[in-house]
């Protein structure tokens, strides 16, 4: 059988990603995941210099779902470079970085410093957080800025180059076609819906922020349709999360579309979710004769059947 | 290392309307434990609630041999999580992650040990109780509650030695005021040359005002804080306290990995 899954010239072990800003630097998670068994881990967003994020409260929990804004809380690319990825590259891990900018020149030269590490498999452009306001979002809901910033960082480096979507926009699957026009060599889908919550004894907002993203398997169908009308419109692949809290989810997500999936939020509730999903996809290729995951990628059917039934 | 324990639940002992001690199944966590420590406990089961919910580990329960065999929690009825716990039935599943963040540090004699509780801030002092006595610290317990009705396991404590020095709210119970004012009254009294370590968990005005204390008398505190945590293991950052480090700089340290226990003068209060 077969796991492995291609995002541009990477190749993954299998189709599971940590996704960012769920799974810290991938080193806190050591002691209870073997880093290795993952298709890959994406860092936490990382600019140039250390950022602090947003005071307490952070998150908030909400119907099957949670609402953050941490604001990017970080230790900035370099240290990064210098303090954890010596570790993740010990223990074997795919490590993607999730690179932030508060402008074009910052994404090209935070691209460039992780470029220049050695262990570094992949760069996701983090054009989505909805939570900070120069977090990149200026580029991520703008076609032109989007274009942009990809064919800038395409041309600062040679690791793939993965923007990550916003799905606080009229059509992601524009945004998507937009990134591939620039050269990016997948997309990442979807980020966080922007979303509020309120406690109405005392009128505050729940979170510091007052607004925050929205994640956890209460957007897990609109991220699922997302993923499929992106895959009618791009050819690169794709990876698909929102709310993927078991081997069922993500195979909603492959036949959607996606080529490999993230797991974010349901990473908190069960760190060991990992070889959970795992067991469950290799289960599925069993039960229905699947080969290879790669097979799975884009299978959903749409024939209409039996419509006459006169 | 943390495990994940599938924990039944072997008793349910409702303490008022709102406190409950739940005991556990999960013997391999309590034979981890250091006094100090939490669980991750997932009460429901599939997506409301979602998240786990942080418990210290009150008290490690064990058999004729002295092995582990279950944990409790002391847990206070106030949103949907605690309230399955409250009502949770021996026999549910209750899955349990765990041990998780950094214990207290013990003391020894000489030294003296005081802890500060405030309400459901009692949970991390059952078990560093049974550490210091067992090593012959001299420990006391002030603990504060809104009524009498709300101070729970004062036999435990005294069994164990520990001197108690209780405040209620309302008076029904030991001295009307808050935890602190005894406090601060002892540590006025106690000569400076005769060594303490403060312990102190609870609802964040009063670890503020301990941690005044304790620097306006030049004590080492530490303290146990509870914030809104995500996963338990360093993920997610929602649980952040702002800390000042060695250089003055303030930054937000996760209270699930560099704590739940941390240096009282670190801690910057808002």
């Amino acid at each position: 059988m077969d796991l492995s899954v291609r995002i541009g010239s990477l190749t993954l072990k299998n189709p599971l990603v940590a996704a960012s800003g769920c799974f810290g630097y991938g080193v806190e998670y050591a002691e209870v995941v073997d880093l290795s068994t993952l298709g890959a881990i994406v860092s936490k967003g990382l600019f140039l210099e250390p950022r602090e994020g947003h005071p307490s409260p952070r998150i908030v929990e909400t119907p099957a779902g949670m609402l953050n804004a941490i604001g990017l809380q970080g230790i900035g690319a370099r240290r990064f470079v210098d303090e954890k990825l010596p570790e993740l590259r010990a223990r074997g891990a795919t490590v993607i970085v999730n690179v932030c900018g508060t402008t074009l020149d910052e994404y090209v030269e935070v691209s460039r410093v992780v470029s220049d590490a050695e262990g570094v498999a992949a760069i996701e452009l983090n054009i989505s957080c909805p939570n900070i306001k120069e977090g990149g979002i200026q580029f991520g809901c703008s076609l032109n800025g989007t274009f942009d910033v990809v064919s800038a960082v395409r041309k600062a480096t040679r690791l793939p180059v993965v923007p990550k979507l916003t799905p606080n926009v009229t059509d992601v699957a524009s945004f998507a076609h937009a990134a591939e026009d620039a050269g990016a060599d997948a997309v990442s889908l979807v980020n966080t819906f922007l979303a509020m919550v309120i406690d109405v004894e005392s009128r505050r907002p729940k979170i510091s922020n007052v607004v925050g993203g929205l994640s956890g398997p209460a957007i897990r169908p609109i991220a699922v349709r997302m993923v499929w009308e992106c895959r009618q419109t791009v050819k690169i692949p794709i990876l698909g999360m929102g709310g993927i809290a078991d081997a069922r989810d993500a195979l909603e997500f492959l036949i959607a579309g996606a080529n490999a999936v993230q797991i974010g939020t349901a990473n908190f509730v069960d760190p060991f979710i990992w070889g959970k999903v795992l067991d469950g996809i290799t289960d599925y290729m069993e039960r229905h004769g699947v080969a290879r995951v790669a097979d799975l990628v884009g299978s959903l059917d749409t024939r209409e059947e039996a419509a006459d039934l006169t | 290392m943390p495990i994940d324990v599938p924990a039944r639940v072997l008793a349910n002992r409702r303490l008022s309307d709102d406190y409950n001690v739940l005991t556990l199944d999960a013997p391999a966590i309590g034979a981890a434990a250091q006094p100090g420590q939490f669980v991750m406990l997932k009460p429901g089961t599939g997506a409301d609630p979602l998240l786990r919910r942080p418990f210290s580990i009150f008290e490690v329960l064990r058999d004729d041999r002295g092995a582990a065999a279950a944990i409790t929690i002391l847990s206070k009825r106030i949103g949907p999580s605690t309230r399955l716990i409250f009502d949770a039935v021996p026999g549910r599943r209750v899955d349990c992650l765990g041990p998780l963040g950094r214990p207290f540090t013990s003391v020894a004699p000489p030294s003296g040990a005081w802890m500060i509780a405030g309400g459901v801030g009692l949970a991390p002092f059952a078990t560093l109780a049974e550490a210091l006595t067992s090593r012959g610290v001299p420990t006391t317990l002030f603990y504060g509650a809104r009524r009498g009705g709300e101070l729970f396991y004062l036999d435990f404590f005294r069994a164990l030695g520990v001197e108690l020095i209780l405040t209620t709210e309302d008076g029904s119970v030991g001295e009307r005021s808050r935890v602190v004012a005894p406090l601060e009254r002892r540590l006025a009294e106690r000569s400076a040359s005769a060594p303490l370590m403060l312990y102190a968990c609870g609802p964040e005005p009063m670890l503020a005002a301990v941690a005044r204390a304790s620097a306006r008398y030049g004590r080492p505190c530490q303290i146990s804080v509870e914030r809104i945590m995500g996963c338990g293991l360093g993920g997610c950052y929602s649980c952040v306290v702002p800390m000042r480090a060695d250089d003055g700089a303030v930054h937000h340290v996760r209270s699930c990995i560099a704590g739940p226990v941390l240096a009282a003068d670190r801690v910057v209060w808002g």
